[in-house]
């Protein structure tokens, strides 16, 4: 009754082209994004923003870039975390070299650092694909472990192999306390979200998506696979290496390079594919459901445990965590291998009949 | 010249365990198109399960042999290892049928991070010892020939020979029995496999159970060097470039590729090392491998891969 579009006629190209072509959607999203910007600012806890908000918000970034590389254009990366570090200590540089530098611009730098570290890695891709590709991006992984160890030079010559920033400020405004740094990050997921959205729904999207599903195909009807794999490599390590600098900037304060260990590209990778491959809508329920479960079972599973009457200790919960995990995985891979996204949708699907089944 | 042999010597007694691991990867790979991810976490379950029991088990029987002990505990983490491949055939792969390659490699991600919780969660998450008795003292060798001689670690050397005799088993199998042909016949295609009877998810199981058991003999060798612990896991990390770099798909591949990663790495790590800070093994075997991959896409002795619209 609610989600039913007939009697909305599209008479422009504009109006047949337009991002959500029903209104109930575009009802939906600024509902959605005054809810964000506007309500759960006020109602959240410090707890809320530093635990699950922040984290949930930058996972979702990083999990867009990993997506657009991985579903969209169908280049198995497990070298994310890479990206990610490229990106923070790029920013990290040029926040701290250049006197004055403001913090969007030098995180946007630490982007294109990223970006040009992953048209570097993503050159294999030309000759090499699927699984072996697969494992040839963990070189990207393991090299940008070793470099940001190794090279002091990178770190600013700080001696304990951890870098920090502090005092982080947008034109004049702090970004210290828990509710500036979650409308900072919504600010740069919501722009990007729509940026690649756009993306993906041009010529270069459809691109992507056709080297994605045969490759031989695509070059034969003139798609060069060049120009598209390395433009996918060089879009998704951009968002990816954004996320980076958010994550070391806003979220860590602090970091070393573990904090971008393979562990950071399994999990990006697990979001893609829980969320949805192909799906911009995926990589927000992907990052949510990664965010949270790890929280939700740290609470659960000691307090189901006491109901029985057992103790349970602290690793414990860590490998139960780790079990149900690696089960959830596996299960939803069984069930749903489409991931979320197509659960949402085939919900709106039913919407559109409902209350009559048919 | 004498150091250069001695490190060309450690490289390939390193090797040689790299290609054991990835052996594992190669036998699932070839039977059934998965990329099998757990496999390090299949190392350090099984290495776990046979610590663990070479310590319970006197306790429980009162034997007192170190050899009887190991023995059975051996045997107990090969059940054990047996009983993981069937519930992994059971429980996962038979609800993956037909789905993308890359759908499966996640899967046995999310089989990785079960059985690294399980084996923590059985077995615990401390460090545990494997002694099976392997000697810890170098010998010197060639002595009249090079000056110093060459330093020979025993224990890499026995290890290297147990790896040798796994693969040459391993390549018997395959070969002679009609067990090893079923196997070949379902890696070259798995439809004309079915059709002429081979039930395929009982190779599944077969396959799984090798991988299993090459994964235990890996982890007693690694875990008698370096102990049992949760870092045993990136020792599979360390043999994927071996995997590339000899082919997905190709037995001799793993080996020869194990081979050229672990010289590689170790004179790597020698000759360059010291100029760029060093600690440069880890990526140097990638980069390494992927230099090949970029002449040969699919490996030295992968198969050659056809694309057809």
């Amino acid at each position: 009754m609610l989600y039913r579009e007939n009697g909305q006629f599209k008479t422009s190209y504009r109006a047949d082209q337009q991002i959500f072509p029903i209104q109930q959607d575009r009802i939906f999203i600024g509902l959605l994004l005054a809810v964000a910007f506007v309500v759960v600012p006020g109602l959240a806890s410090d707890y809320l923003f530093r635990a699950i908000l922040i984290p949930f918000l930058i996972m979702a970034l990083a999990a867009l870039g990993v997506n657009i590389l991985v579903g969209y254009c169908g280049q198995i990366s497990l070298g994310s975390g890479a990206f990610m570090a490229v990106g923070a200590y790029g920013a990290y540089n040029f926040f701290v070299r250049i006197p004055g530098m403001p913090l969007v611009p030098a995180i946007l730098l630490g982007g294109l650092c990223a970006t040009a570290f992953g048209i570097l890695f993503g050159l294999p891709s030309l000759r090499v694909k699927g699984l072996y590709l697969a494992v040839a991006t963990l070189a990207a992984q393991f090299f940008s472990d070793w470099m940001f160890l190794r090279v002091k030079w990178l770190l600013n010559d700080s001696p304990s192999g951890s870098v920090g920033v502090t005092n982080l400020q947008v034109l004049g405004w702090p970004i210290d306390s828990a509710a500036s740094r979650y409308w900072f990050c919504l600010v740069f997921l919501v722009v990007m979200a729509l940026l690649a959205k756009n993306l993906v729904r041009s010529a270069i999207g459809r691109e992507w998506m056709a080297i994605r599903d045969m490759d031989v195909a695509a070059a034969v009807i003139g798609i060069r696979p060049m120009y598209a794999k390395l433009s996918a490599f060089a879009v998704s390590s951009f968002v990816v290496g954004v996320a980076g600098a958010l994550w070391a900037f806003v979220y860590l304060g602090t970091w070393e390079p573990a904090a971008f260990s393979v562990d950071l590209s399994f999990r990006l990778l697990f979001m893609v594919i829980i969320g949805g491959l192909g799906s911009i809508m995926g990589a927000f329920f992907g990052a949510a459901f990664i965010v949270v479960l790890p929280i939700v079972l740290n609470q659960v599973l000691p307090l189901l445990a006491s109901l029985v009457g057992v103790e349970f200790s602290t690793t414990a919960v860590s490998h139960a965590e780790l079990m149900i995990f690696g089960a959830l995985i596996v299960w939803f891979l069984a069930v749903e291998p489409h991931g979320l996204a197509r659960l949402w949708s085939t919900g709106k699907q039913k919407l559109r009949l409902w209350p009559f089944p048919h | 010249m004498g150091f250069f042999l001695e490190t060309l010597l450690g490289g390939l007694m390193a090797g040689m365990l790299y290609s054991l691991v990835a052996l594992g990867f190669v036998l699932i790979f070839k039977a059934s198109g998965v990329f099998n991810f757990a496999q390090g976490a299949m190392v350090l379950f099984g290495a776990l399960a046979m610590a663990r029991f070479a310590e319970w088990i006197p306790g429980w029987t009162g034997i007192e042999s170190k050899l009887v002990a190991n023995v059975a505990a051996f045997m107990v983490a090969g059940a054990i290892m047996f009983a993981v491949a069937w519930l992994v055939e059971r429980l996962v792969l038979r609800h993956l049928v037909n789905q993308e390659a890359a759908t499966l490699l996640m899967a046995t991600l999310g089989i990785a991070y079960f059985l690294e919780g399980v084996g923590q969660t059985l077995f615990g998450s401390n460090i545990y010892k494997i002694d099976i008795g392997m000697p810890k003292d170098p010998v010197i060798a060639f002595d009249q020939v090079f000056e110093g001689g060459i330093l020979i670690n025993k224990e890499d050397l026995i290890a290297a020979l147990i790896a040798a005799a796994l693969v040459a088993l391993l390549t018997v199998f395959f070969q002679k029995t009609s067990t090893g042909r079923a196997l070949r016949a379902v890696a070259d295609d798995h439809q004309a496999a079915q059709s002429i009877g081979i039930p395929l998810s009982r190779i599944w199981v077969i396959v799984w159970c090798v991988a299993g058991i090459v994964a235990l003999v890996a982890g007693m060798i690694w875990g008698s060097k370096l102990g049992v612990q949760f870092s045993l896991t990136t020792v599979a990390l360390r043999a994927l470039p071996v995997l590339i770099l000899g082919g997905l798909t190709s037995v001799p591949g793993a080996i020869i590729g194990g081979l050229i990663i672990g010289v590689g790495e170790k004179l790597s790590e020698v000759y360059i090392g010291p100029l760029v800070g060093g600690g440069i093994e880890i990526w140097f075997a990638y980069v390494l491998a992927l230099g090949f991959l970029l002449i040969r896409p699919q490996g030295l002795f992968g198969e050659k891969i056809i694309d057809r619209v």
